[in-house]
């Protein structure tokens, strides 16, 4: 649809400001956040932008511009806002503050100023998510806390749905988000990129959480769903949000693989409510074109490693382990030995039990049950409560026909976990051993 | 410009040299500490810090009812109490928190870094 259709369909016109709120939504936050300095503010305009949208458009129709339009009401709100509020110096000045730091640390391609108030530079608003995004998940914030002020401020999810998303109450998460956004007014978390310096270790922050996000909607610890697609896709958009901010960053690329090449497992993953193995799924269901995307972006990566710009980190690993598996046509020609060789890798960068885990599990493909079995018992002491690790257990043994010590494990996994799918799996597995 | 409480927390009550193992090594955080302090100043954060005598040495005054209460000891009972402090400026928390690792170090603490009301 161009700009130039008026849907007068009231239906096409509900759809159409639901698109734009993930389109545009955080992106207008990020802006009006950095021209205030305040983000409660620029979230609650922001809202009521898209609120008035919701309340006009149907009868006077889309505007041919329908972002500036949704970010010069959201503006004009907060302008007004802040002129009613009988503490109005103060605020200026606080934003002054905040507004007047373009220079600090920020890189140069990303701290361009929002100046002016003409609607032309409404229109083509620059892109202040990054800013956002770094706040959002800053060092001082809670794991939980990015994740959620992430969906919120960014994704543009509303917190009823950020708290059915995660089982939580939705007053308890109202109370997660206020908060958050109070320290980060109070205590004055910057709203900049970090400095070249320091963005390894914060940009691991960022990428942490958005996976954090995925694997929520992928692994859900709870509930009777077995994947939660809203928090996938919505995982997969703000990290393709982040591609596109930060281009040259292998390791997003590196996720962005990863999710893409483990979202297009997913209906094979997940029949009638059943979860099937990996090794017996049906690899004509897995999607074609994630799988695709996915391989492109990781044959990227590659690329610059080649050409000796640095060591592959975390995330693109984990893609490329990713990648073997979706290139196998059938789960018994997977490259086993390729798959060994990237554990090392990984192993090496991120040297804890989990890692050698999955290790281990490669080994026994190449080795044998027992080989496997022997590198899981070691592990026994650190990832005890690990839920995956008797799952690994169970399935070992029950292949090298130690039945009992198999059920036994399978029944410690079973408990472990509060999902409805992976029980009635481990349950059916359990019998078989 | 905002400023930040930076609070040192250990079990300062702990052995004859407080939360150290031995008389070189708390001589040595002394040392360290003074020069972390003299850097605040030359970098123009410093308010205002000292540090506290043991917690057992503390009293609690209740004035919230009629009668005034005083009371023994520190206000929670806990193995870890505050045991010293600083009152820093800085831009923003990044630099504060920055400041904290610095004082942390010197000091050999966990330090709590929390903002002051602004108005």
């Amino acid at each position: 649809m161009t700009d130039e259709e008026q849907p007068t369909d009231g239906e096409a016109v509900t759809a159409r400001i639901e698109r734009l709120h993930r389109e545009e939504f955080g992106r207008i936050v990020a802006a009006l956040a950095r021209r205030f300095g305040d983000l409660g503010l620029a979230e609650e305009v922001t809202q009521d932008s898209f609120a008035e949208a919701v309340r006009r458009w149907p009868a006077d129709g889309v505007p041919p511009h329908p972002p500036g339009w949704l970010a010069t009401t959201a503006r004009n709100r907060a302008l007004d806002r802040v002129r009613r509020e009988s503490t109005r110096d103060a605020r200026h000045q606080e934003a002054h503050v905040l507004h007047g730091l373009p220079g600090d640390g920020a890189r140069g391609s990303y701290g361009g100023s929002y100046g002016g108030t003409d609607d032309s530079a409404l229109t083509s608003i620059p892109d202040e998510r990054l800013r956002l995004l770094f706040t959002c998940c800053h060092p001082a914030l809670a794991p939980a806390t990015r994740v959620a002020l992430t969906l919120r401020l960014l994704g543009g999810l509303t917190v009823p749905e950020i708290a059915a998303a995660f089982l939580v109450e939705e007053r308890a998460m109202a109370q997660r988000i206020t908060r958050a956004k109070q320290k980060i007014a109070a205590a004055r978390i910057p709203y900049r990129v970090p400095s070249d310096a320091e963005l390894p270790d914060r940009l691991g922050g960022v990428l942490a959480t958005l996976y954090l996000v995925f694997n929520e909607g992928y692994l859900p610890r709870r509930g009777d769903e077995a994947v939660r697609t809203d928090l996938c896709a919505e995982a997969i958009r703000l990290t393709r949000v982040l591609r596109g901010l930060m281009p040259d960053e292998p390791e997003v690329m590196g996720l962005l693989a990863l999710m893409l090449l483990t979202e297009a497992r997913r209906s094979a993953r997940v029949v009638d409510g059943r979860l099937v193995p990996l090794a017996e799924q049906d690899r004509s269901r897995w999607d074609a074109d994630l799988v695709a995307e996915g391989h492109a972006l990781v044959r990227e990566c590659l690329r610059r490693h080649r050409a000796g710009l640095g060591h592959p980190g975390h995330h693109q690993l984990l893609a490329a382990v990713n990648a073997v598996h979706t290139d196998a046509p059938t789960a018994a020609e997977t490259d086993w030995s390729q798959l060994r060789a990237l554990y090392d890798q990984l192993y090496a960068v991120t040297p804890t039990p989990v890692v050698a885990l999955n290790r281990a599990l490669v080994v026994a493909e190449l080795e044998g049950a027992g080989a496997g079995l022997g590198l899981v018992e070691g592990l026994a002491g650190t990832l005890d409560g690990y839920q995956p690790f008797h799952v690994a257990r169970a399935d070992l043994l029950r292949r090298l026909g130690r039945s009992d010590e198999s059920r036994e494990a399978y029944a410690r996994a079973v408990a472990m976990t509060d999902n409805d799918a992976e029980r009635d799996f481990l349950r059916a597995r359990s019998e078989e051993a | 410009m905002t400023q930040y409480l930076l609070s040192v927390h250990g079990s300062v009550d702990a052995g004859e040299f407080g939360p150290y193992e031995s008389h070189e090594q708390m001589m040595k955080a002394f040392e360290d500490t003074g020069r972390f302090n003299e850097s605040l100043q030359e970098r123009g954060h410093w308010v205002f810090a000292g540090g506290l005598m043991p917690a057992h040495t503390a009293t609690v005054v209740d004035g919230t009812r009629d009668d005034v209460v005083v009371t023994d000891g520190p206000y929670l009972e806990s193995k870890e109490h505050v045991g010293g402090f600083w009152v820093v400026e800085a831009k923003d928390l990044d630099e504060a928190l920055a400041l904290a690792a610095e004082g942390s170090r010197a000091c050999r603490g966990a330090v709590e870094v929390r903002p002051f009301q602004s108005e």
